[in-house]
């Protein structure tokens, strides 16, 4: 009842584990069993392993939390050898999130995944170029396109292209990836954002900004998918403050195939679950046989 | 499958000392020495991530936290009655190594006394005790019972030594040593047991998920970064890198 299909691959249901927030499924999977879930958008990984940022990384905001992790992963080709092996013994839809400092890296890290049994490619573009002084590849259109047409060149893999809400214009930006051939986008990944510690009277964070996800950014981000859902034709995987079974309909509404749940694991590792089960039983009050029915009506 | 959150109804939440406070759940808790819960104690959105409050005890059927009040969390844990109820996550983290010999010593800087209690209980050596407070003491007196002797410091001499906990202390009369408390403490017992006494140290992190799936709650480890949800929260001293 609840299956979707996204780009000829078949999810048990709309519920994936957005990146970064669970891992590569293991913790999780001693909680419940990581199969029940539509798919799993893996930790964001980088050609070469990183040690991640220095300092506080984790900080909490009203109904949210700001992150600056700095995609510490142990590589491609460490996810290859090491993680990979416990997903693919489970009847579960992988999302390999990849993400890059040069156009370059991007490129390797998908040609090494390319040969794997990963269902998508999810592009991260809200990493730092370190081409255009560390803006994010994500913001203008034009850095945007470059990276997704040779990611797509290269990638025998879907295409999902995860944008970032500070991109210019969300619209054009989603218009401008899907022209350069990204064959699904996500959306969105976490806002730039600060905090200030009045008594060291220094940012919160070392590299000043962090990422800020969580319920308080669910309406901006709804209103975003709700737009990009008006200028593209390909699916949308709704993201951002997702925690609820109601959460995840308003998405599907606004326009979004399946949606990711992130900071909601923190909530409760089984969250995913709940949502799942509610979605069940508010399909079968309303007699919804299959969400293709609600997909976007608003 | 583990327990994800689980309810306890609180069987006391009383403020043993101003600021800190002795919690009392009923139900089947377990968990080791120094391993921690995630504790939720309200059903809104806001505040956001549970807070991790180290295991103070375990006995028939009861689990005990011993928690300072600091922020917005706490304060609303704080503000609970009998009957209520909170949810909780765990046990988490790897906690102290009980089954160790010879003289021990404990060194505890303010609410790092939380897990000593239940530690000390475990512990089949010599155990020394050595409580750093800024002006009050508080939980010794359930400790005492379980170890050999109490040193206390405060910062203002109202109680004990006047000064610091680890002026008092001196690794050379230990095979062991095992510290809770703020870093700067911490930092300095490592160094005073440097080549002299093995020392481990329970750390301290901002965490979300608590199962060591986020990232968020790392520090540096002569190995690299390491979660203090799923690695820790118990460190040996010589491996954690502080001070960059
Ligand atoms: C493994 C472990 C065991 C702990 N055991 C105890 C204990 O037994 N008793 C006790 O009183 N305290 C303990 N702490 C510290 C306790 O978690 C914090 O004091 C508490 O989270 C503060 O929450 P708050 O809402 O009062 O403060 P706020 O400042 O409002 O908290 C805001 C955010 O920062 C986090 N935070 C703030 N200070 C700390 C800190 N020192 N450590 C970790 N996160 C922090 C909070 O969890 C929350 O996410 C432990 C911490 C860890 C990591
Ligand atoms: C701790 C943390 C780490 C994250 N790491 C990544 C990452 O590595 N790659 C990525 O594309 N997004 C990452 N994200 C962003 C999430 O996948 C998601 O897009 C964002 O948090 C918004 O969704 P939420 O409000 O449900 O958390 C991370 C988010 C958090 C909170
Ligand atoms: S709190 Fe998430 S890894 Fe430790």
């Amino acid at each position: 009842m609840t299956k979707v299909d996204i780009l000829g691959v078949e999810l048990k249901n709309p519920i994936i584990a957005a990146s970064g927030t669970f891992g590569f499924g293991r913790e999780f999977d001693e909680y419940f069993p990581i199969e029940k879930l539509g798919a799993i958008s893996t930790k964001g990984l980088t050609l070469n392993k990183r040690e991640g940022n220095k300092g506080i990384r984790i900080y909490e905001t009203a109904s949210g939390l700001m992150n600056s992790i700095g995609l510490q992963n142990p590589g491609v080709k460490g996810f290859i050898e090491d993680d990979l092996p416990f997903l693919e013994d489970k009847d579960v839809v992988i999302l390999a999130n990849l993400g890059g400092s040069t156009i370059d890296e991007y490129l390797e890290g998908i040609e090494l995944l390319n040969n794997t049994s990963i269902d998508f490619i999810e592009l991260n573009i809200s990493c730092p170029n370190v081409k255009e002084g560390g803006m994010a590849f994500g913001i203008k259109c034009s850095t945007a396109e470059l990276v997704v047409s040779e990611a797509k060149k290269v990638s025998k893999k879907p295409l999902i292209v995860k944008l970032s809400p500070n991109a210019e214009n969300i619209q054009e930006m989603a218009y401008s990836c899907v022209e350069a051939g990204a064959d699904g986008l996500s959306l969105v990944n976490t806002f730039n954002a600060l905090a200030i510690d009045i008594y060291k009277r220094k940012p919160v964070f070392e590299n000043v900004t962090a990422g800020l996800s969580g319920p308080c950014i669910k309406p901006i981000a709804l209103r975003m998918v709700y737009e990009v859902s008006k200028v593209v034709n390909v699916p949308i995987i709704g993201i951002g403050g997702i925690i609820s079974w109601k959460d995840a309909i308003e998405f599907i509404m606004a326009g979004a195939t399946a949606v990711q749940v992130g900071s909601g694991n923190f909530i409760k590792p089984d969250i995913t679950m709940d949502i799942i089960n509610g979605i069940e039983d508010y399909m079968r009050q309303e007699g919804i046989k299959s969400l293709e029915e609600i997909r976007g009506i608003i | 499958m583990k327990e994800t959150y689980r309810k306890g109804i609180i069987h006391t939440n009383t403020e043993i000392s101003p600021n800190i406070y002795e919690l009392v759940l009923e139900g089947d808790f377990h968990g080791r020495p120094g391993q921690f819960y995630m504790l939720r104690g309200w059903e809104e959105l806001d505040p956001f991530l549970p807070r991790p409050i180290s295991i103070a005890d375990i006995d028939s059927g009861k689990i005990k936290f011993l928690y300072e009040v600091r922020g917005r969390g706490t304060h609303i844990i704080s503000k609970l009655k009998k009957g209520h109820s909170l949810s909780l996550l765990g046990p988490l983290g790897n906690g102290f190594d009980v089954k160790v010999e010879g003289k021990i010593a404990l060194i505890t800087g303010g609410i790092g006394i939380a897990p000593m209690l239940y530690l000390a209980k475990q512990l089949s050596g010599e155990v020394h005790i050595y409580s750093g407070f800024r002006n009050n003491a508080y939980f010794l007196d359930q400790i005492r019972p379980y170890v050999k002797a109490v040193n206390i410091a405060t910062e203002n001499g109202s109680v004990g030594h006047k000064g610091f906990v680890t002026d008092l202390f001196d690794p050379k009369d230990f095979d062991l040593v095992y510290a809770c408390g703020p870093i700067p403490m911490l930092e300095l017992v490592i160094n005073m047991c440097k080549g002299i006494t093995p020392v481990y140290v329970s750390m301290e992190n901002h965490m979300a998920c608590g199962i060591g799936a986020c990232l968020g709650c790392t520090i540096q480890t002569i190995r690299g970064m390491e979660r203090v949800c799923k690695e820790g929260p118990v460190f040996k001293g010589e491996e954690v890198v502080l001070n960059d």
